[in-house]
């Protein structure tokens, strides 16, 4: 049952990236770890990267103890309400319990964890070690929401059936087969949308939903930045969906085209011409001429309150060379967030793209950009150096490869404290790339050691 | 003697424990030139990495053998060769630490018969360290065991030489005190590991895909020569045991080096193992010590603090505290050890991080890591930082409570932590 859904979901076919390869297997999303790397996360980190930022649900991780002991409460994401979603919660599963099989177990922490912190519901993560010794996590889940009168809800995404993207994918699954269509709305209005993808790190979202709300769009659910369990139950109901910024979740959008006729587009929030566009794109569905001039006036009063504020930043930015190293689609969708501050980015990581992703970066770049593959730290080193680049913009991971070799850094992935999305958060971008650049620390750094110049 | 209590739950709420591999990679780090390599999915590496690397805020190498469903079923024995044979192309390491996970362990992967074939250029130490039982402490002393089991080589002794088997407890800051002292008394200490100078925080002349310090294997090697054994932590004891089987030399056991008095012992040890007498610093730094016991008394005497650490290092504050006047009110250990049935505590808790919030109510003062930030709100107590993960302060690397100089630190942190709270 799960190998054909993995299958499935790697042949996405609203995914691009499934598009150039015809029947090859070097599809990205299906590209197996290499043994002896140090690889991303797994697909349990996928499906948990997804769904905990639905904060009025408790997350249960059905494993010993890595999988939770090492991971809970680590993530970005900022809740505007409930914090259950905080909370780490595990089986802890002992050598007994894998001898003689863990469901009782996982029974009772079900019932425990709705009877101590009555969640609106709970997330049973499957890791790779009960799904090793065959345990029917699913049954458990089923006879818990009968008995418990809760939706709990199955996410069979061991580690070891893949990637982080495909832990994504499997984890929309589990909103697809069991919450998306549960719920009804209170109300709909002219103009409801979802959001796909968005995980409202840092609290970016904050920094987005006014714009929606001040143009009269109903934003119905947020998969899953800031969620309440319930909005996603009633997704269904929304008139179009906006893919933010992901590849992942495309299977959701798809299939909740074909289920419930609902649309989608792909956006991204960063940079003034994505973030102009993405609204335009909005008001182009639902040609009413009402929501398109107050898009246009909302993008007018921005970008002139926007080229006051950025005004300064600009001119210390102008011509600065940076190197992008990040995954998907951020590789195009921050490249132009960059050049919308003057920025020359001469390099960036092509990880996770898509043939279609590459040849936009190909025309955001011109001739002589780079174009990576995720080659490690001392290629994206030299590269560094060939392009005399002044900057490297990448995710944590890479943060001390930077630092290391004496280059400003600026921290672009999910485990920042710093929102950049939306109008409000290109000026935030800007401060923290001219602070980051032009610190008096690097001149200090740079010089060497009285004893290591000839005195003469 | 205390009542040692194991909470009987199916499910652990904000969990305390961390798993044997990420202890068992921690240790790893303190030797020069090694990688340690998690024989398990990728996620298996990729969360103990983002832990290492959010604690120290240091570029933290570690490898996976990438198990997939179908790998783990028919074997992983190809994964663990090419992973070898990869790292040692790519990152040219000095030796190759691999652990196994509970994926490999519930599969029952024969590592160590699979190694018994291959034939590596360096040393390839292996570890079980299955994530379903024991925690980090586990993982860190295991790896201790094994290096001690294969790497020093017997020799002449070296009169002058010792040996320092150092706890998981134990930061590279304190590790850097330890051998700064054995230094200071006249002996050469070859500390295993030693994170001193690998995950202490400093600038490497070049980029490197190994540790770029800690001991290297050649002076592990040479450490069989030591005429004595200096092990700090309880969890040491059994590599001192090992090591006192094979060189036939003795050991001394601390617990901690935390406090006047055990310092004063520590001291006292050297001083008789050396035949010298102690340096002015210690000295100047032991009147120091006294003076700031006089000053920081009035704040921690009768104060009721809850604890959740490691076994070791819970024991070992524990006793530093009630040794103050201060009153153990909660000592929450995520694994059961004989030393919590001593610790002074009205109760011990085998637990998590739930049992901290639930008997932690009414204290002065929580002593756990980052993770306790949110029950420390909740109670609304002030939160004294320690053990792991710590990933909302800087300077996790080099900071240090051993000695007189580190038990002054402590002193004065936990002082400053109640005269904040109480508004002055």
């Amino acid at each position: 049952m799960l190998q054909a859904k993995i299958n499935q979901l790697l042949t996405e076919p609203a995914c691009a990236h499934n598009h150039h390869h015809g029947d090859k297997k070097n599809r990205s999303c299906s590209q197996q770890a290499k043994p002896g790397a140090a690889q991303g996360g797994c697909a349990f980190d996928g499906a948990s990267i997804t769904l905990v930022p639905i904060t009025d649900a408790a997350h249960l991780v059905h494993g010993p103890i890595a999988c939770a002991g090492n991971s809970w409460g680590t993530r970005g994401s900022l809740s505007s309400g409930p914090l259950l979603f905080k909370t780490g919660f595990t089986t802890d599963l002992s050598e007994q319990d894998i001898i003689f099989g863990g469901e009782k177990r996982l029974y009772q922490a079900i019932k425990e964890i709705a009877q101590n912190h009555r969640p609106a519901a709970i997330f049973v993560y499957c890791t790779c070690v009960p799904a090793l010794t065959g345990e029917d996590v699913e049954a458990v889940c089923q006879t818990a929401r009968e008995k418990l009168g809760l939706p709990v809800i199955p996410v069979l995404a061991p580690g070891f059936v893949g990637s982080k993207n495909l832990g994504n994918r499997l984890a929309g699954e589990a909103l697809l087969d069991y919450v998306i269509g549960t719920g009804e709305p209170p109300t709909v209005g002219q103009f409801a949308i979802n959001l796909i993808g968005e995980y409202n790190i840092a609290g970016e979202l904050w920094d987005v939903l006014p714009l929606f709300a001040q143009l009269g769009i109903q934003v119905l659910a947020k998969m899953t930045g800031d969620a309440r369990y319930e909005e996603i139950t009633y997704a269904h109901r929304a008139h179009l969906n906006l893919v933010i910024c992901a590849k992942a979740l495309l299977n959701v959008a798809r299939k909740m085209q074909e289920r419930y006729g609902i649309p989608y587009i792909e956006c991204s929030f960063y940079g003034i011409r994505d973030m102009n566009d993405c609204l335009r794109q909005i008001a182009r569905h639902f040609q009413s001429e009402e929501l398109t001039a107050k898009v246009e006036a909302l993008i007018a009063a921005e970008t002139q309150k926007l080229e006051q504020e950025l005004a300064p930043y600009r001119a210390k930015l102008q011509g600065k060379r940076v190197v992008l190293y990040t995954g998907g689609v951020k590789s195009w969708s921050v490249i132009s967030a960059a050049q919308d501050l003057g920025i020359k980015v001469v390099a960036t990581s092509t990880r996770k793209s898509t043939a279609e992703d590459k040849a936009r970066i190909k025309e955001l770049l011109g001739e002589d950009g780079i174009m990576m593959e995720g080659e490690g730290a001392q290629a994206l080193l030299d590269v560094i150096q060939r392009t005399k680049a002044d900057m490297l913009i990448a995710g944590g991971r890479n943060q001390y490869t930077a630092l290391k070799a004496k280059i400003p850094f600026l921290d672009i992935n999910q485990e920042r404290h710093i929102g950049y999305a939306g109008y409000k958060g290109m000026v935030t971008l800007a401060r923290e790339l001219t602070n980051a650049m032009y610190s008096p620390i690097w001149r200090q750094i740079r010089q060497p050691a009285p004893w290591e110049v000839d005195y003469e | 003697m205390s009542k040692v209590v194991t909470t009987v739950k199916p499910v652990a709420t904000n969990p305390l424990k961390l798993s044997q591999p990420l202890g068992a990679s921690l240790a790893f780090l303190g030797i020069k030139g090694a990688i340690p390599l998690l024989h398990g999915s990728q996620g298996c590496t990729a969360f103990a990495k983002v832990m290492l690397v959010r604690h120290f805020r240091e570029s933290v190498p570690l490898a996976t053998t990438a198990l997939t469903e179908v790998s783990t079923i028919l074997g992983g024995e190809e994964n663990i060769k090419k992973s070898i044979e990869v790292l040692l192309e790519k990152a040219k390491p000095q030796l190759i630490g691999l652990c196994s996970t509970a994926l490999s362990e519930v599969r029952g992967e024969d590592v160590a018969g699979i190694l018994k074939t291959c034939n590596f250029p360096i040393p390839v130490l292996y570890v079980s360290t299955p994530d379903f039982c024991g925690s980090l402490s586990d993982g860190y002393s295991r790896v201790v065991e094994a290096i001690v089991k294969t790497l020093p080589q017997a020799g002449a002794l070296n009169p002058r030489q010792v040996t320092l088997l150092l706890g998981s407890d134990l930061t590279p800051g304190e590790v850097a005190d330890l051998k700064q002292l054995v230094a200071a008394m006249g002996l050469t200490p070859i500390a295993i590991p030693d994170l001193s100078t690998s995950m202490d925080g400093h600038l490497a002349d070049s980029y490197q895909g190994v540790s770029t310090g800690g001991v290297t294997v050649e002076e592990i090697q040479q450490a069989g020569r030591s005429a004595f054994v200096l092990a700090i932590g309880e969890t040491m004891r059994q590599a001192a045991k090992l090591w006192q089987e094979r060189f036939q030399v003795p050991y001394a056991l601390f617990a901690g080096v935390t406090g006047l008095e055990a310092t004063d012992r520590l001291i006292h040890c050297l001083m008789t193992w050396s035949g010298n007498t102690v340096p002015e610093l210690y000295r100047w730094q032991r009147r120091q010590l006294l003076d700031a016991l006089l000053d920081t008394h009035f704040y921690i005497t009768g104060k009721r603090i809850a604890l959740a650490l490691e076994p070791n290092q819970l024991s070992v504050m524990s006793h530093f505290l009630a040794g103050m006047g201060a009153e153990i009110q909660v000592a929450v250990s995520p694994t059961r050890t004989p030393q919590l049935e001593h610790i002074p505590a009205a109760t011990v808790i085998v637990g998590d991080l739930g049992d901290l919030q639930a008997h932690g109510a009414g204290a002065d003062l929580l002593i756990t890591s980052s993770r306790g930030v949110p029950i420390a709100k909740a109670l609304g107590i002030p939160l004294l930082r320690m053990g792991f993960p710590i990933f909302d302060r800087l300077g996790n690397g080099l900071r240090s409570y051993v000695g007189y100089r580190g038990t002054m630190q402590l002193l004065f942190d936990i002082s400053n932590l109640f005269l904040e709270a109480e508004g002055h």
